[in-house]
């Protein structure tokens, strides 16, 4: 058989037929590509500037200052600002640590055992659980069982097994992430294995671990299904003192005034999601703060 | 031929087995004082295995089992009283490709020493490990600089002087530069020279002219099994097995 280029030496700018249907074909994909992010975006845009119309007028100190009341005028997310703030930071602080150390265990210390596999599958799996099956077991076991009533504790501690697989699978991909020849070059000047994952594994995975942790605590701040479950009270005129203390959320709040019938209180739950979105960029803000500290060392 | 007075390191019917299947066959070898010595052979011949059962690195890699012992000045490393993290102060190790810390080039030196709270002050430790390794000139100037911005062959001299500031006595070489060009590779074999008056060094290579290049002894090994042990001039030279002669002379195969 004769081998020769294909062109057989034509000069440039003879284009072939199957050449402008490929280039056509490339530019549909393209224009299909951009219209679906704009389709997208302009969605999100319109939801938000729906929600700042209605909402923002409500938007004072009084708002944030009061409790809960029949009148739209003196009502305010106080109570529920305070709740959401608490069982995010309690859910915070058992989570990440039990998620973290959970996530270590498994990709550095776990033997490679059928046993390991069944555990990371079944993590895997339960990420992916509707909440409210998260809000039953919560009402058995801390509100019922431990006794625990509804207080900010059972809340959070319900939150926790809601993000707890989240957290464990983010902070494994980060973990994983971490090249083997990195730990290898410090075993290899005698390190331990506390010793190497300390100043190795734990710096390099950090940035990935507090994106996952973020997103986590970022999904545990819209839940509602679950506080509803474990009884979250909708009218609390007090902020919580104490973890032991009753509760009201925010996504209950506005879920409570948007289901009354007075357009007041509809503008009230715009104005309470505008507040709840305010929580969770201030927290995205302060990951990616963390993160930019983290990684200038 | 070679005398067996100073072997720092001695295989004894070493088997290495991933899994069902064995990487290193019964091999006996001896590893000398002050000397290079080379372990050549084609890919997958099980050089890179023994090589990392001298400080037991193959404890890492799942499922690997080995028969024999390893005996370092008549203790076997592989005893059950032997902590692998000792073995590894005694013996250094570099890599295949360069594997620097994400870190500054003094904390890459500077580390091993810290943690394991080898004595003496550690800036000097840190300065003689890097002029051993003849990178001190280049880098003097900015030890707190991140050990990523160096070439490709400063890093892997930085591995070396990584190694060395722990003060080893036997330092092991995973074809330390396969990932190298040429100058870089002149530049570590020219390293090797100097070394040698103080560590005793075991190298893997699959490059024939480096081993003959560098080294005292050299041994080839083919699919697991240490076919030829002796005088590297005596290996390329006068080799005693058909096999070795068909290796080092290019008609493999």
């Amino acid at each position: 058989m004769k081998i020769s280029p294909s062109t057989n030496g034509d000069s440039l700018g003879h284009r072939s037929a199957s050449l402008r249907r490929r280039h056509v074909v490339a530019s549909l994909f393209k224009a299909l590509c951009i219209g679906f992010t704009l389709f997208a975006v302009s969605v999100l845009g319109l939801l938000i500037a729906q929600v700042g119309a209605d909402g923002l007028p409500w938007l004072d100190a009084q708002f944030l200052n009061n409790f809960p009341s029949r009148f739209p005028e003196k009502a305010g997310v106080k109570s529920a600002l305070y709740g959401t703030l608490w069982v995010v930071s309690l859910t915070a602080l058992i989570a990440l640590p039990m998620g973290v150390l959970a996530a270590i265990y498994l990709e550095d210390y776990a033997p490679a055992s059928r046993l390991t596999r069944v555990i990371e599958i079944n993590i895997a799996n339960l990420a992916g659980v509707p909440s409210i099956v998260y809000g039953i077991l919560g009402l058995a076991i801390f509100v019922r069982f431990f006794g625990l009533e509804r207080s900010v504790l059972a809340g959070a501690m319900t939150m926790s097994l809601l993000i707890l697989p989240v957290i464990i699978i983010s902070s494994k991909e980060a973990i994983r992430a971490v090249p083997s020849s990195i730990r290898l070059a410090a075993y290899a000047v005698g390190a331990t294995q506390w010793q190497v994952v300390r100043s190795h594994v734990l710096p390099a995975a950090i940035p990935g671990i507090l994106t996952g942790v973020i997103l986590a605590l970022s999904r545990a701040i819209g839940e509602t299904a679950p506080l509803i479950m474990i009884g979250a009270l909708t009218y609390v005129a007090f902020t919580p003192e104490g973890p032991m203390d009753e509760f009201t959320a925010l996504p209950i709040q506005i879920f409570n005034w948007a289901s009354r019938p007075q357009a007041e209180f509809h503008e009230l739950a715009a104005a309470g999601i505008i507040v709840l979105l305010a929580v969770l960029l201030t927290m995205n803000a302060l990951a990616v703060l963390i993160r930019y500290k983290g990684t200038q060392k | 031929m070679i005398n067996s007075e100073n072997a720092v390191l001695e295989a004894r019917d070493v088997t290495i087995r991933y899994g069902g299947h064995a990487a290193v066959k019964n091999v006996n070898l001896s590893i000398y004082e002050k000397k290079i010595t080379a372990i050549i052979g084609p890919s997958g011949c099980g050089k890179s295995t023994l090589l990392r059962s001298l400080n037991r690195m193959n404890d890492f890699i799942d499922h690997v089992t080995q028969d024999g012992e390893i005996l370092y000045r008549d203790t076997n490393l592989y005893d059950e009283g032997v902590d692998p993290v000792e073995v590894r102060l005694h013996m250094g190790m570099v890599f295949q490709r360069p594997n620097p810390f994400p870190k500054s080039i003094f904390r890459n030196v500077a580390w091993g020493p810290t943690i394991n709270g080898l004595p003496g002050d550690i800036n000097l430790r840190v300065e003689r490990a890097l002029k051993q390794a003849a990178l001190w000139e280049e880098v003097k100037d900015r030890l707190d600089d991140s050990a990523l911005n160096l070439s490709g062959g400063q890093q892997q001299r930085l591995c070396i002087a990584r190694a060395l500031a722990m003060e080893p006595e036997v330092i092991l070489m995973d074809e330390p530069c396969s990932a190298l060009d040429p100058v870089s590779t002149a530049r570590i074999e020219d390293l090797l020279f100097e070394l040698k008056q103080n560590y005793t060094i075991v190298i893997v290579t699959h490059n024939m002219q480096q081993a003959s290049r560098v080294s005292d002894y050299t041994a080839f090994m083919e699919s697991g099994t240490l076919i030829e042990y002796g005088d590297t001039d005596q290996v390329f030279t006068r080799p005693k097995q058909k096999r070795t002669e068909d290796y080092v002379t290019g008609r493999f195969g």
